[in-house]
This record gives structure tokens, sequence and C-alpha cells, in this order.
């Protein structure tokens, strides 16, 4: 069926190799699979080899809005696909801010780049124009943040456009690299930033005003009408625009569910202190929200500080707090001052890190110093818990690289356990760091079979918490439910909705929000259409090389006992036992 | 007799949180979704961190876009603001121009300026009263 708004079916091919784009209009894909995950997906097997090496020009990625965006509130992430270079997998990355508005605002759905420039660029695209500007003298600049200062004068549409660049850590193609935007937002995960950086992409930026037409405007406001009322007033948000998900820190403490100290524990002394309550008192500045989202669960804080030898010389900065880098900054590392936290969330945006990956590898290279695997000849500093200071200087050295430990490090947890030891209690999940949650098998298994590896894939934390104080299912009924659930999440990230909604776009609301653009799909056609996603992101996956025999929880997750209690292996074996017999038929 | 005034007015920045529901709302007046037919625009004061800014119609006394129009495709409204007449509008933009707030917007698909008519539609999409119709 013809889409309403055919701007949408617009999809821009930029070569950075030839500094040359073109535009195709893919109705085909956006009619079908609506945007986001399932039109990536899509474009990434068109476009990409799946043997790739995915620091080279033939990596290729892809990013995707859907149809909600910019026409239902909360539909606010871009989502990023690409081949990852910190798993050699599928990478998929979803960030909010400005980027999913702008890309619509200047005139696409869909953008794939692919090539790598030979010296630094950026590109700006608005207007539907495409335009390579040299950031030659960009490359190397010390704090990313800079760089959005500097383009912030030079590009046009203030207000209305979105700030895309990466630090440091991309250029240096640390393997966890990030994509920052509007200095508050990321794309984080698994090293979107080092793609970048192999590219010479310095910063994209994107902006523009248009108007997008409905079929059915009467239908159209009441609709919209309906999902602003349960974006704004439903419990499911309430908690992400008071506290924000630092709300976490306190209940998952008392459950025993917070890594502590390379989640030797999951239960932090410190918790009270680095707490969302905490946070909110002490230095809570601003909440903002992601463009199109009354939510507003961003949280920024200000610290103060004086400078020394200076009487009166006071700078105050600001930082945006959320829970996963509180557990990867803040517990995971001991770290219970406030202070600390912020500085080291402040410096993974300087440098351009990922913030979850960056705190996990610190944590192992703590206990792995402690344990004698490593030393200060690899090291060139000592870690402790606790002391962020050393920490600062240690995400530096990641960027730097200046011995073969740390080209190792930049390469992610995973590597440097390989050659350092420490495997056992190297938190990763088939080469990613794990999120911050430590709530049972649900969690731990999600992670292992989610298929961009993230805690937000299938949610097992919170089935974890579901089942607390109640009968936990057999692992073969738990694979199934996490399965079902992350099939559902492809219409979601389909449709670009921020996953904090997921309470108020239910199927039925889904349904009906489509059909005033012109499109019809019944609750039971939107499943289907997700458990599609589903198989064709895991049989890209699997061409990528995914081998579901391969997977592997690390020992940690065993010994420390979750609010379930000890995590049995036997269970795991079974429920992966179910994912490996799943994935088979699916495929 | 003094005509009651009705407008917009701009309560409290401070509490602004940048979602932009009121420009999606003033958009959708037209039927359409997308922000071309905003009459409001917010936007960050140097970095959202500092916080934003409101730029509405002041409904002015004696506005400057109504004076600067050539074809008086722009009159004074009664009890505040101004209207337009798209007829008479040839977009020659010297409103947009003229207007120190920077209020009066653009219309991208007729080329011509985006007028707030005060109606207040705004107001019930903003959810931290950051605007009110006076």
């Amino acid at each position: 069926m013809p889409l309403a708004d055919e701007q949408l079916a617009r999809v821009l091919y930029v070569d950075l190799t030839n500094r040359r784009y073109r535009v195709r209009r893919r109705e085909d894909l956006f009619s079908k699979y609506l945007g986001g995950t399932g039109v990536a997906v899509q474009i990434l097997k068109e476009e990409l080899d799946p043997k790739a090496d995915p620091l080279s020009p033939e990596n290729v990625v892809v990013m995707a809005i859907g149809v909600f965006t910019a026409v239902y509130p909360a539909a606010s992430k871009l989502v990023a696909m690409f081949k990852s270079p910190l798993t050699g997998n599928l990478g998929e990355s979803h960030a909010g801010g400005r980027a999913a508005l702008s890309l619509r605002m200047s005139g696409f759905g869909a953008l794939v780049i692919r090539g790598a420039s030979d010296t630094p660029i950026y590109l700006s695209v608005h207007d539907g124009r495409v335009e390579f500007k040299d950031a030659s003298a960009l490359w190397g600049v010390r704090s990313s943040l800079t760089i959005g200062k500097v383009l912030r004068e030079r590009e046009p549409w203030p207000g209305l456009r979105s700030i895309m660049r990466i630090g440091r850590a991309g250029e240096r193609l640390v393997r966890y690299a990030s994509v920052i935007l509007e200095t508050y937002r990321h794309f984080g995960r698994l090293g979107l930033g080092a793609v970048w950086g192999s590219k010479r992409l310095k910063a994209l930026v994107l902006g523009g005003k248009r108007a997008i037409p409905v079929a059915d405007v009467r239908g159209y406001r009441e609709a919209y009408k309906q999902a602003f009322e349960g974006c704004l007033r439903s419990p499911a948000t309430r908690k992400y625009h008071e506290l924000g998900t630092a709300e976490n820190v306190i209940p998952l403490n008392e459950i025993g569910g917070l890594p502590t100290r390379n989640l030797r524990s999951a239960r932090f002394e410190g918790a009270e202190l680095i707490s969302g309550e905490r946070f909110a008192q002490e230095s809570l500045a601003r909440r903002i929200a992601c463009a199109h989202c009354p939510i507003a669960c961003i949280h920024i804080a200000s610290i103060r500080e004086l400078y020394p030898g200076e009487r009166y010389f006071y700078v105050t900065r600001h930082i945006s707090y959320d829970y996963e880098p509180i557990y990867a900054l803040g517990s995971m590392l001991g770290v219970s001052e406030l202070e600390g936290v912020l500085k080291l969330i402040e410096q993974v945006d300087i440098l351009g890190l990922d913030a979850i990956s960056s705190g996990v590898a610190l944590a192992w290279v703590t206990e792995a110093f402690e344990r004698g695997e490593l030393s200060e000849r690899e090291t060139l500093v000592k870690p402790e818990w606790g002391d962020w200071r050393t920490y600062l200087r240690i995400l530096e050295l990641i960027v730097e690289q200046p011995n073969d430990f740390y080209k190792l490090l930049a390469q992610g947890t995973e590597k440097a356990a390989e050659r350092y030891g420490g495997s056992d209690y190297a938190l990763t999940f088939g080469g990613n760091e794990m999120p911050g949650y430590h709530t049972g098998p649900a969690s731990h298994i999600g992670y292992l079979i989610g298929l961009r590896h993230s805690h937000l894939d299938n949610a097992g934390y919170s089935l974890d918490q579901k089942y607390l104080g109640r009968a936990y299912p057999d692992p073969e009924a738990l694979v199934d439910e996490l399965v079902e659930e992350e099939c559902w999440r492809q219409v979601l990230t389909s449709l670009v909705l921020c996953l904090f909604v997921r309470g108020v776009y239910k199927p039925e609301m889904i349904s009906r929000a489509l059909r005033p653009l012109g499109i019809e799909m019944s609750e039971e056609e939107l499943r289907d259409l997700g458990r599609e996603i589903y198989r064709e992101k895991l049989r890209l996956k699997m061409e990528m090389g995914f081998d579901p025999s391969e997977l592997r929880l690390p020992r940690r997750v065993l010994e420390t006992p979750s609010p379930h209690g000890r995590i049995e292996e036997d269970y795991v074996r079974r429920a992966l036992d179910r994912y490996r017999s799943l994935a088979n038929s699916l495929t | 007799m003094a005509l009651t005034r009705r407008r917009l007015e701009v309560i409290d920045p401070d509490l602004c949180v940048g979602c932009m529901s009121c420009m999606f709302a003033c958009s959708r007046r037209f039927g359409d979704s997308g922000l071309n037919y905003s009459a409001i625009r917010i936007r960050s004061v140097g970095g959202v961190e500092r916080g934003f800014t409101v730029v509405v119609c002041r409904a002015c006394d004696a506005p400057s876009c109504v004076k600067v129009c050539p074809t008086s495709a722009l009159k004074l409204r009664g009890g505040g603001g101004v209207t337009l007449d798209s007829r008479l509008c040839i977009g020659c933009g010297y409103c947009v121009q003229a207007c120190p707030f920077g209020a009066v917007f653009w219309d991208e698909v007729e080329g011509k300026p985006i007028i707030c008519t005060h109606c207040g539609y705004c107001v019930d999409f903003c959810p931290y009263g950051v605007i009110k119709v006076m």
C-alpha cells in the first residue's frame, strides 16, 4: 500500500570514498517493514558483504526511522545497524535526542553510509541536500564536546537539527567507541564510533523542516491525543521523568541485583550514595526531553569545581546521567562518590567511549591487577576499587594505546582477557560487555541470546523481577518467553518507539495509530511482522558468523548469587539448548 | 469598548524540557504532521544544559511585521496579534526579517509566513505549564 508521506521512502545512499550520493525510493521496504530495525535489516542484507572486516571501507552503516517518526510522540529513536567491530557480528544501536526527527525533517527515511574517505570529513544533510565538508581541523580535537560547539556555529537549522560526532576513541578505532548526539545522547553500544572513525567520518549534521501528510486528519488527532496522554500520565512512564532510570539503583541493590566490583558481589554498600535520589538532591540541574517526547527522562547534573591555586575561580559543567553509566562507572568499580561517577561519565563522553563497555573493562583490569595477572608494566598505573582519579587516566590510556596491553584492551574486555587471563571474570556476552542487571537467569540468558546483546532486546531483567517470590519457569519456557518478547520489540524498534513507552504503545494502540496514516494492520499482523523481522535479523547475524553453539556465560555470573540464588549451570545449558533448536528452526 | 485581549503567554521558560510537543501541536492544527506550519519555536539557549527559549508571537501593540508588509496582507487583529490574508501575501518575507523576536515563521510549502493566531491549541500539549492563554 502507498505511504501517505512519500518522502519517508527516500533512502539516501552516501559513498564516502568517491564523495557521491544518490537517492532511491524504497516504498517496498517502508510499506512492508514500517521503518527502523525492519528496514535496516533489509538494506544491510542488500549492501553489506557479511564477511567484511568491520573496520574496512566495506562495512556499511544504515540509519533508519519509521512511519511514526515526527508523527506520534516518543517515536524518538534513530536505529543504526552495521557490522560491529567489538563482536565481529551484527551491531545495532539506538539513539534518542533529535536525530530521528532531523532525519525525517531533512527529507529522508534512511541513510546508508559506505566506503571511506581518505581525509577526515563531515556530512551535512539538510533540505534534501548533502554536502561533504572537510573535517581535518576537527580530527584529534581533545573533546567531542568541542566538536559539537564548533558545528553548532557553522551549521543551519538551530533547534531543528542533530549534531552527531565521534571523539578521539572513534578516531583511534577503540572498538567500543560511541557516537555522541546533542551532547547528552549516544549511539553507545557495539562500536559505531570506531566504524565512523575507520571511514574518517567525524560528524554528521541533519536538519530541516517540513510537513508530513496524513491520510485521515481527524483520526490522527484522536490517536495522537491518546498516545500523548498515555506517555504523559501512564504509571509505566512516571519513573522515567521523575528520578529517571537512576531510580533503579536502590531497588536493584535491595534485591541483590546490582553488579558491584566486577560482579564479585551484587550488593553495593555505597548504593545510597550514588542513587537516583541522591543525584537529584545533590546535583540535578535540569530535566530535558528527546525531540517529540513529553516524558523528559534525560537528567543533567551539574558539577561545580574550584580551580586549584585560584581563589574564587569556579567552573560549572553539565553531565547527563542514567542508570547504566552509574552502574558501569559506579558500583561496578566500587566508586561511591557522586563527583567521581560524574567525572567518569564526563570522561567517556569527552573521549567518545561507550560507558558500559568502558566500566566493565576497567572492572576486569582492576580484578586482574589484584590477582597479579596484570602488573604496572602493562597498566602503567595502579588501578584500585573506588579510585576514580586513576580510572580517569586509564580511560585516556585506552584511547592513547601506548603499549600492547592498551592496544588489546581497546579491542574489548574479551580480547584482553583471552591474552592476559581472567576470562572467567571478564563479564562479556558474545564479546559485548554486560549491562547492569544481575537479577537472575533471564537477564544473563537474555544478554546471550538477544540479537544485539542488549538488556533491551528481550528484557530478561524484567522477567527476573516478575518471577521474584514466584515459581521460576523451566528454562525452555523462559527462552520461549524471551524470544516472544524480542519478536514483539522488533515492531517497536521498527516504528522507532522508545522502549520506555512500550506499555503505552500496545498492539491495539499501534494498530489504531497506523490507521490514520493509511496503514491497516491488525494486532496479529503486527505480531507476525515482529516474528518475521526477528527471523530476518537472526539470519543476517548468522551470515555474519553468529553461532549459537558458541554461547557461553562468564563463570563469575554463576558464582555470585542473584536475587534468585545461584544461577545453575545446568539451567543455563538447557536454556541455550532450547535456544539453539529454536534458532535452527527459524533459519 | 476595548476588545478583550487573548494572547498566548510564556509563563516560565525555565520549566521547558524542549520536548517540542507544542510545535507539533501547532503544525497539526493544519491537518498535517511535521513542523512546517508551526508558529511556535523552542530552541536552546546555546546548549540544552542552559535551558530553552520559547519563541512565539508577543501580540505587540505596534507590530513591526505589519509596518513592513507592502501589500497589507498583515493586519492588526482585534484583541492582539496580527492576521494574515494569504491572498494578498506576495511571499516577500519582510515580516520575517522585521520581527525582532524571530516569531514570524515561514511556510516552506506555500512560501508564506506562518502567523500565530493565539488559539491556544499548543497549551493543551505542554506538559509542564510553560505556556498559557491569558
